[in-house]
């Protein structure tokens, strides 16, 4: 059990973390607003995604299909 | 695991203390006396256009390859050789409100297969080994971008000659007052039919004579399908029955700018499933060498939770990570794991490495050819749901330079990818990608 949740309870402890962040002017932004770091799937990778759903047992989390749509899981 | 923690608390102790220096409150308050600044009050008198606009074209095509040996239509042997090639098209229209900023996207896909494993859904393996899909979908999305948030709603359908689906969305989002953060929800509904073509040996076969003129059509599944009848002369036809399968998800996302060059996001969805969740032309064997139609529960619970870690590091690599963690109640549990690196070889052209690493767990409802006893109440001998891992690794180029792709204005963006996949099931696959981006 404890196995299970150490993982989602990393990610939790991750999450309190974001609440320290910086507060960032507009001019401080040059670098994250490049278009590579897009918090998303690149366009072409739309497709990769949908294989890999059909293909494996797990799917969501990711701005892909979480089910339903096709005849996959 | 004591690491991985420690490591999370330390980023976080840094953060504060960097935090902490950024946003110290000037303690020396300046008041003027007098200001030379008139604000302007808008004139609200005249009529203002605001013209529909041609935001954004997006092509995507792709094709696709695999092979293996463990089809689920032939009970968990068998080839899995596919071939698929999927081309989609996304039309953004935008034009703008008072205060907001309306777009709405029409999208457009079309993919066809083939596959050799369907030829077996009849015994003799003559049955149809390929097919088409066309999905098109509409969404609509009004931002406030004063306050920071944006509402919308979408609509997809999907048809293949054994599925028909309609979607519907809801989302929502807002930023955080600093525009560094921002949160995202959106409500999800797949009502699905499923269209019931049995494996041949499973039909039952005419029990009356056929009328004198009638026609029957064969399906692919070697259905017998009465089309005309023949004595009237008009057509009587009789489609083959379905299923429903309906999937409702909640999908929550929160991205954070944590510096200059850090950027996060928590991805979770709660996803349902219930209806007809097995596909009724795979076949499943006994230990006893007898087969069947797989049987799955008619509900799935899925829970999948992802992070998203993107870095800028120097002056022209960027990294961007990926994990995902899922679990669901039919007892599969899998993390994903994947890493790209960006390199900018100048700012218009990048290259990009990847590496994705997946591992799961097998369903409690899952056993390879003639493992699965009589007395199962829910079997299944497809390997989407075995015990595997898999790797996907290949590279990525990127163009977009100010002047436009090949000197064209409008086109704005060009894509170019490639990746290996492979699984310790012996699937194996390649897939190739061109997106290009009209502004």
């Amino acid at each position: 059990m404890i196995k299970k949740l150490t993982i989602p309870a990393a990610i939790v402890l991750l999450s309190l973390s974001l609440a320290s962040c910086v507060h960032l002017k507009e001019y401080q932004k040059n670098r994250i607003n490049d278009s590579e770091m897009t918090l998303g799937n690149r366009k072409a990778e739309r497709n990769e995604i949908n294989f890999q759903s059909y293909r494996e047992s797990a799917s969501g989390a990711n701005a892909g299909k979480t089910g339903g749509g096709c005849g996959c899981n | 695991m004591k690491k991985i923690y420690l490591s999370i608390l330390g980023f976080a102790l840094i953060c504060r203390f960097s935090a902490y220096s950024q946003v110290r409150l000037d303690s020396v308050t300046h008041k003027p006396v007098t200001s030379l600044y008139t604000p302007v009050v808008p004139d609200s008198s005249t009529y203002k256009s605001r013209p529909l606009r041609i935001d954004e074209i997006n092509l995507v095509s792709s094709y696709y390859s695999q092979d293996g040996k463990h089809s689920a239509i032939t009970g968990g042997i068998g080839t899995e050789q596919v071939t698929d090639i999927s081309n989609g098209i996304e039309l953004k229209l935008a034009w703008n409100g008072n205060t907001h900023l309306n777009t709405l996207s029409l999208g457009l896909g079309i993919d066809h297969h083939t596959s050799a494993s369907s030829a077996f859904v009849t015994t003799t393996g003559l049955g149809k080994k390929d097919g088409s899909r066309v999905y098109p979908s509409l969404d609509w999305t009004t931002e406030n971008t004063a306050k920071g948030s944006s509402f919308g709603i979408g609509s997809y359908y999907s048809g293949e000659y054994n599925y028909k689906s309609l979607g519907a969305d809801v989302h929502f989002s807002q930023k955080t007052a600093d525009k560094n953060g921002e949160f995202g929800v959106k409500l999800q509904a797949y009502l699905d039919h499923v269209t019931l073509i049995y494996p041949s040996e499973f039909i039952v076969a005419l029990s009356a004579p056929a009328p004198a003129g009638a026609t029957y059509v064969t399906t692919a599944s070697g259905n017998r399908v009465l089309v005309s009848s023949g004595s009237s002369g008009s057509k009587v036809s009789e489609s083959l029955p379905t299923s429903p399968r309906n999937t409702y998800s909640a999908s929550f996302s929160y991205s954070q700018n944590v510096n200059s060059r850090l950027k996060v996001m928590l991805l979770a969805d709660v996803v349902k499933q219930n209806g007809l969740l097995s596909l009724p032309f795979h076949r499943v064997y006994f230990s006893n060498g007898k087969d069947t139609i797989e049987r799955l529960p008619s509900s799935r619970f899925k829970l999948p939770l992802g992070v998203r870690v993107n870095y800028f590091w120097g002056d022209n690599i960027i990294l961007r990570t990926y994990y995902r963690y899922y679990h669901d109640d039919w007892g599969s549990n899998s993390s994903t794991a994947s890493l790209e690196i960006a390199y900018k070889v100048s700012p218009f052209f990048s290259i990009s490495p990847f590496y994705r690493f997946y591992t799961q767990t097998a369903s409690q409802y899952f056993a390879p050819y003639e493992v699965h006893s009589v007395k199962d109440t829910y079997f299944t001998s497809n390997y989407e749901y075995a015990d595997f891992s898999s790797n996907f690794y290949g590279v990525g180029f990127r163009i977009a330079p100010p002047k436009g792709v090949f000197g064209w204005s409008n086109f704005h963006e060009l894509e170019l990818r490639y990746g290996h996949y492979t699984q310790t099931t012996e699937l194996v696959s390649d897939v190739i990608s061109l997106s290009v981006g009209f502004k």
